[in-house]
């Protein structure tokens, strides 16, 4: 067992690092494909094998009243996930929306059964899973945050910001240069799958032009002095946690996500979502994991 | 059918109305100076009051036919642009000065184009003295007397005048009262920065699925932007030519302490400026200079063909949204700056006393508790 939960963040920062791998490296693009090929890779699931890795917890997180960064947490899990190695396609979800199960698109998409889909809400994605689930008779759902993370692997970016300030805007500040300076694609157009390679585990297009929803709530969290958890978070399931090249948080009926308000940096291109596979005995059976995160004595 | 021939119909044979005669006193001894323009948000050096006579002050234009992106989605529209930019370049002289710009319309081209200044008497404002088709240019002077900022456009004749103006083709020239800016009382205003933010709405037509269609050349987009612009409804609306251009890595820079005069324009179509977690210090909203500012405007009016200008000290660090506050235009449609401002926060403007935490959970700290009732 991880005797304290929130260590101090410069020791797990450690392990952070160790994780990055260039992208570059890590992601082998697909020759290009047959669409016979594709339909089989849209229904591939990966087993991504049982590891310890580093984790920032999501959501927003204060120490003595002041917003901080977000704790890195190593978490092992001892079961595998069995994740879609592909993000679900527009093909696959127009099935679902003929069968009257899923809402239909806002822009209807050509139903190409090798472009991932986009435009969906966290609603759809559920509905999606449901449909998924009573037509095979497994356990379709979601990722948790928690999951995708481990799942997508190298290819996760520590996005952390850290000033000694203790002046707010400071932080605001680097926040905001920080998403600035993220490279941006003039085209957000949706792309073939496997047009962004494969990470380590074999996962198709982490991080690339299409965000994945996830089930894990926004959480706002205050800490100690010593980042442990004081009180009981707040958890608003009405914003999910959205993944991909970075994180962010949407609003679960969202379908677009894109268009840039107030203070808002480099909103998702495009909204999607790939499903793990529910094997039942390993649900819940994260070591460590956020949603159980209570003062340690 | 509309091609690139039927275009080039519009351009008029001008040359009768230059050798009107003139009344134009002997210029011959005015001092001249030239003036490199530069690319919007930015304005070229000058001077805020000047002790120098009135002069002559050349500028020179290259009307450039470009495709250019306006959204993060790869949205592309056959501009057409005042030296390449859009919006076009501000162009700053003092009260009495004379504009002599030398206007160029490139053969790489297809078009017609002109130059509408508002600031300018007579003559459509220059327009009827300008067109010039691909392959020729013009010079044209005309005498500032109206202290102010205004908007210039091209207006090349007809159906062509809107559409040039929402292809991009508008800027903006500030004439500075030659002792300067004033404030109501008459006393002097000084600015530390300046930045020209000129706005534009497209219409960009859509296909069956609802996506922005793509045209290989200008000519050919025309007959469905028509329809598009009729419904006077745009598909964007931007500042500095492009979703988020003055976002991110471009966002406006500014110190806490520092003056900033921003200008405003828009060429078409109502705008309402307003900065989130600021205000117009002074404003002159209708933009002309001979009347005092209005202080402390939470938003200001920019009526569609004119320019204002508001000049505001920033106070606090951090990062204001300057927004037309239409907020479906902002949000949606793409009108919103960043100003991204350094300095230190000041405790005494603003301060979080207690970070959101669940309801009453300041009660224990003795805070004062929230109102109960309905909460959430
Ligand atoms: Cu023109």
């Amino acid at each position: 067992m991880i005797a304290a939960l929130l260590h101090s963040k410069t020791a797990f920062l450690k392990i952070g690092f160790a994780f990055a791998v260039p992208l570059a490296v890590a992601g082998t693009p697909l020759p290009s494909q047959r669409a016979s090929e594709v339909r089989e890779i849209a229904n591939e699931t990966v087993r991504v094998p049982p590891t310890v890795f580093s984790y920032r917890a999501a959501g927003e997180f204060n120490r003595e009243r002041v917003a901080v960064s977000a704790p890195l947490l190593q978490l092992r899990r001892d079961a595998p996930v069995v994740i879609m190695k592909s993000q679900v396609t527009e093909a696959a979800f127009e099935e679902c929306v003929r069968d009257g199960a899923c809402r239909a698109l806002a822009r209807p998409s050509l139903g190409r059964p090798d472009v991932p889909v986009s435009g969906v809400s966290w609603e759809d994605a559920t509905a999606y899973a449901r449909w998924l689930s009573s037509r095979t008779g497994e356990i379709w759902r979601l990722p948790t945050d928690e999951e995708w993370v481990f799942a997508a692997g190298s290819r996760v970016k520590d996005e952390a910001v850290e000033t000694d300030s203790d002046d707010f805007s400071q932080r605001w500040l680097a926040k905001y240069d920080r998403e600035s300076a993220r490279d941006r694609t003039a085209d957000r157009r949706t792309r073939r799958i496997g047009s962004f390679g494969a990470n380590e585990h074999g996962l198709l297009d982490i991080a690339g032009n299409v965000w994945e929803w996830t089930d894990s709530c926004f959480v706002r969290q205050s800490l100690d002095a010593a980042d442990r958890a004081v009180g009981e978070p707040t958890t608003n399931c009405g914003v999910r946690v959205v993944e991909g090249a970075h994180r962010t948080y949407a609003t679960s009926f969202l379908r677009d996500a894109r268009a840039g308000g107030c203070s808002v940096g480099a909103p998702p291109d495009n909204l999607g979502f790939r499903l793990v596979r529910d094997e039942g005995s390993w649900l819940g059976r994260f070591i460590v994991s956020l949603k159980r995160l209570k003062p340690i004595g | 059918m509309f091609n690139r021939r039927s275009m080039l119909m519009c351009a008029a044979v001008s040359a009768l109305l230059v050798a009107a005669p003139a009344l134009a006193q002997d210029l011959s001894k005015l001092a001249r100076v030239k003036v490199d323009l530069v690319a919007p948000p930015f304005i070229h050096p000058h001077e805020q009051a000047t002790k120098a006579a009135p002069r002559i002050v050349e500028f020179k234009m290259n009307i450039e036919e470009k495709e250019i992106t306006i959204d993060g989605d790869g949205t592309k529209i056959h501009a057409m642009t005042f030296n390449g930019s859009v919006p076009g370049p501000m162009m700053v002289v003092h009260e009495n000065d004379y504009v002599e710009l030398t206007l160029v319309n490139p053969d790489t081209n297809s078009m017609a184009h002109n130059i509408d200044f508002h600031a300018a008497t007579g003559a459509l404002g220059g327009g009827e003295l300008t067109l010039i088709n691909p392959g020729e240019q013009v010079v044209l002077r005309f005498k500032a007397t109206r202290p102010g900022v205004f908007v210039y456009h091209c207006a090349p004749g007809g159906p062509m005048i809107p559409w040039h103006v929402v292809s991009g083709m508008s800027g903006a020239i500030m004439v500075l009262p030659r002792d300067g800016l004033k404030d109501e009382t008459g006393k002097p205003l000084h600015y530390d920065k300046a930045y020209y933010v000129g706005e534009n709405d497209f219409y960009v037509p859509k296909d069956e699925n609802g996506k922005f269609k793509h045209y290989d050349s200008g000519g050919e987009s025309y007959p469905e932007t028509v329809e598009v612009m009729r419904k006077l409804i745009p598909t964007h609306v931007v500042f500095n030519g492009a979703v988020g251009a003055l976002t991110g890595k471009n966002a406006l820079q500014a110190s806490v302490g520092e003056r900033v005069l921003v200008v405003h324009s828009q060429a078409n179509r109502d705008s309402r400026p307003h900065l989130i977690g600021g205000h117009g210090d002074y404003v002159w909203e209708t933009g002309k200079f001979a009347n005092p500012p209005q202080k402390d405007l939470e938003t200001w009016f920019i009526r569609g063909g004119s320019a204002g200008a508001a000049l505001y000290t920033f106070r606090e660090p951090g990062i204001y949204a300057y927004v037309t506050h239409n907020l479906i235009e902002a949000v949606e449609l793409g009108g919103t700056a960043h100003f991204k401002v350094d300095g230190k926060w000041n405790d005494d403007l603003m301060k979080q006393i207690r970070p959101p935490e669940p309801i009453g959970a300041g009660d224990k700290l003795g805070s004062i508790a929230p109102h109960t009732g309905h909460a959430r």
